[in-house]
């Protein structure tokens, strides 16, 4: 394995900024991956995650800031950057009639002290499809030889872009071991997920986008935590007045469930069973649970997602 | 050097690929050879007027067939290959790879030039056994000069239009319209002695008539002299010139957003 002796964290970025026009895609993100770490981006579609990642990558300059990626500067461009990092973009891309081995020794070929094939199969899963013409993988297996691609310069870094979108769910616990293969090889991983589960199993560390900048950041258990409200959820049957007003707690209802949020759980349960005995209401498929990390995420991006916006 | 090591196996791969697409590798190669035995077998018997005597047909079409597979090879190829390549991320993703974007490119003309090399010996096998063509023995420095001058040209122009062609879907249609009318009008399917001479004038703007015009005279049967059309060669250099700054200038890692 190679040695750390880089003093710098694998990735620092700050003040970053990028305009396309008069939209502002990333409004000012500071970032830092420490070597080792796998760190997820999560956020929905047109947080700017991908621009993030796109100007890490060097595939994009950026408008503001400053970023330093195994302590280059991506935009210059630099071969040396280039030999250290593995980059899996978020759409497919290799040539459909070589087979899966020509297309990782092809890539293995650029790079000064490439990884042996065998290794690079066996973790991402390919070593039976080696012989196999790329046209004839299947959707999940063309992903897979995306991130085999990825690694075949035995990358210190590696950047997975929205890895997992549109598998099936046993695709995914599949690409997911594959991620924790990689982490126990001591890559350093950043990656895009707009799956919540995602970042909570791979991601040491996660920061939540919304509309170009970082809301929140953590490890997954912290994330859900700092949201230090408990949430009550209920059905209510028809008929029942409204809930009263003096709860002293933030009340919602999504698709016919009550929440309610609260920092004093004790007392606004107490109020609301004591209202509902008193209007002789039941308060149908109650439960009282600590945020998940998928809360939050929820909390945070509400009224933010879905505007629309795909790929910037 | 370590640019034209990585640009040789780039073309190896390209070749790999190349050859297991059936549809490039019957439009690159199958394509000409075609052409080259319907347009003798059709005409090749007929006679043709050269300064200073007459020949069969087959003369005129040897040469003609040697430009269609050297702008197929070079232009068509070329063209279509890095706009699909460009379209579908691939350029992407070996931009960030630390391939050094020459021998990216050279790897696409070495190919490219490799699959005229073979043709142009075909054509020429061909011409001599089977449609009595002479080789243009006494002027073969003018014909290889004119080949390599052609295999630039072309190759330049194809990385050069790439660049204006939008995705893949628009590609063969580009390249095609692009081609095809010009072959027409330039003395390579068709002599061009009958044409108004507003469409030999308009012909003349491109490189295609000069190519041809250079091809047909290094096998000219009855010509003294070794045959280097230095205006032709000159005016196809004015277009590998501009292609080149084209090709440069305006190249793309990625389909225009």
């Amino acid at each position: 394995m190679t040695g750390r002796t880089d003093p710098h964290p694998a990735i620092e970025v700050t003040g970053l900024r990028k305009s396309y026009g008069s939209f502002e895609a990333v409004k000012g993100v500071d970032l830092r991956v420490e070597a080792g770490e796998v760190y997820a981006l999560l956020g929905p579609n047109g947080a700017g995650k991908t621009t993030i990642v796109e100007i890490l990558e060097g595939h994009r300059d950026r408008s503001a800031g400053s970023v330093s990626v195994l302590g280059h500067d991506p935009e210059r461009g630099e071969r040396e950057l280039r030999e250290r990092i593995g980059i899996v973009l978020q759409t497919t891309s290799v040539d459909q009639y070589l087979s899966v081995s020509e297309t990782v020794n092809l890539f293995r070929g650029y790079y000064p002290d490439p990884l042996q094939l065998e290794v690079i199969l066996e973790a991402t899963g390919l070593t039976e499809q080696a012989r196999v013409r790329v046209g004839k993988l299947s959707g999940g297996q063309q992903r897979r030889l995306d991130v085999a691609v990825g690694l075949a310069g035995n990358p210190e870094l590696l950047f997975l872009d929205e890895p997992t979108t549109g598998f099936d769910p046993s695709a995914r616990r599949g690409a997911w071991d594959m991620v924790k293969n990689l982490q126990a090889l001591g890559k350093t991983i950043l990656l895009t997920t707009h799956y919540m589960e995602e970042a909570e199993y791979l991601a040491d560390r996660v920061g939540i986008m919304v509309e170009g900048r970082v809301v929140v950041e953590g490890s997954p258990q912290e994330i859900a935590g700092a949201n230090s409200s408990t949430l009550i959820r209920f059905r209510l049957t028809e008929n029942v007045p409204p809930l009263p007003n003096d709860l002293g707690a933030q009340t919602a209802k999504v698709a016919g469930i009550h929440e309610i949020r609260t920092t004093t759980p004790t007392t606004t349960l107490h109020q609301l069973t004591s209202w509902a005995t008193g209007q002789g209401a039941e308060l149908e498929e109650l439960t009282v649970s600590r945020p998940s990390l998928e809360d939050t995420f929820l909390d945070v991006t509400r009224g933010h997602a879905d505007d629309g916006e795909g790929e910037e | 050097m370590r640019t034209i090591t990585f640009a040789l196996r780039q073309a190896r791969y390209q070749n790999t690929a190349f050859w297991r697409n059936p549809a490039a590798a019957f439009f690159t190669i199958v394509f000409p050879l075609m052409f080259m035995v319907i347009f003798n077998l059709l005409f090749g018997s007929n006679e043709i007027q050269f300064e200073g005597g007459t020949a069969s047909l087959s003369t005129f079409y040897v040469p003609s067939i040697v430009v269609f597979a050297l702008v197929g090879a070079c232009y068509n190829n070329i063209a279509m290959t890095l706009a699909f390549s460009r379209d579908n991320g691939l350029l992407k993703r070996i931009r960030g790879t630390p391939l050094p974007s020459g021998s990216l490119i050279a790897g696409y003309v070495i190919h490219s030039v490799a699959l005229a090399i073979l043709l142009v010996v075909i054509v020429l096998a061909a011409g001599v056994v089977a449609f009595g063509v002479d080789l243009p023995t006494t002027r073969m420095a003018a014909f290889i000069v004119t080949c390599v001058v052609g295999a630039a040209t072309f190759c330049a122009l194809g990385v050069a239009v790439a660049n204006f062609i939008p995705n893949a879907d628009a590609a063969p249609a580009i390249v095609n319209a692009s081609i095809l009318p010009l072959l027409f009008i330039s003395d390579v399917f068709i002599p061009m002695d009958d044409a108004p001479a507003w469409l030999t004038t308009f012909a003349d703007i491109f490189p295609v008539r000069h190519f041809a015009t250079a091809m047909h005279e290094s096998f000219h049967p009855f010509a003294t002299g070794p045959g280097f059309e230095l205006v032709n060669l000159g005016v196809m250099g004015v277009w590998l010139l501009a292609s080149v700054v084209l090709a440069v200038r305006f190249f793309r890692w990625e389909r225009r957003r």
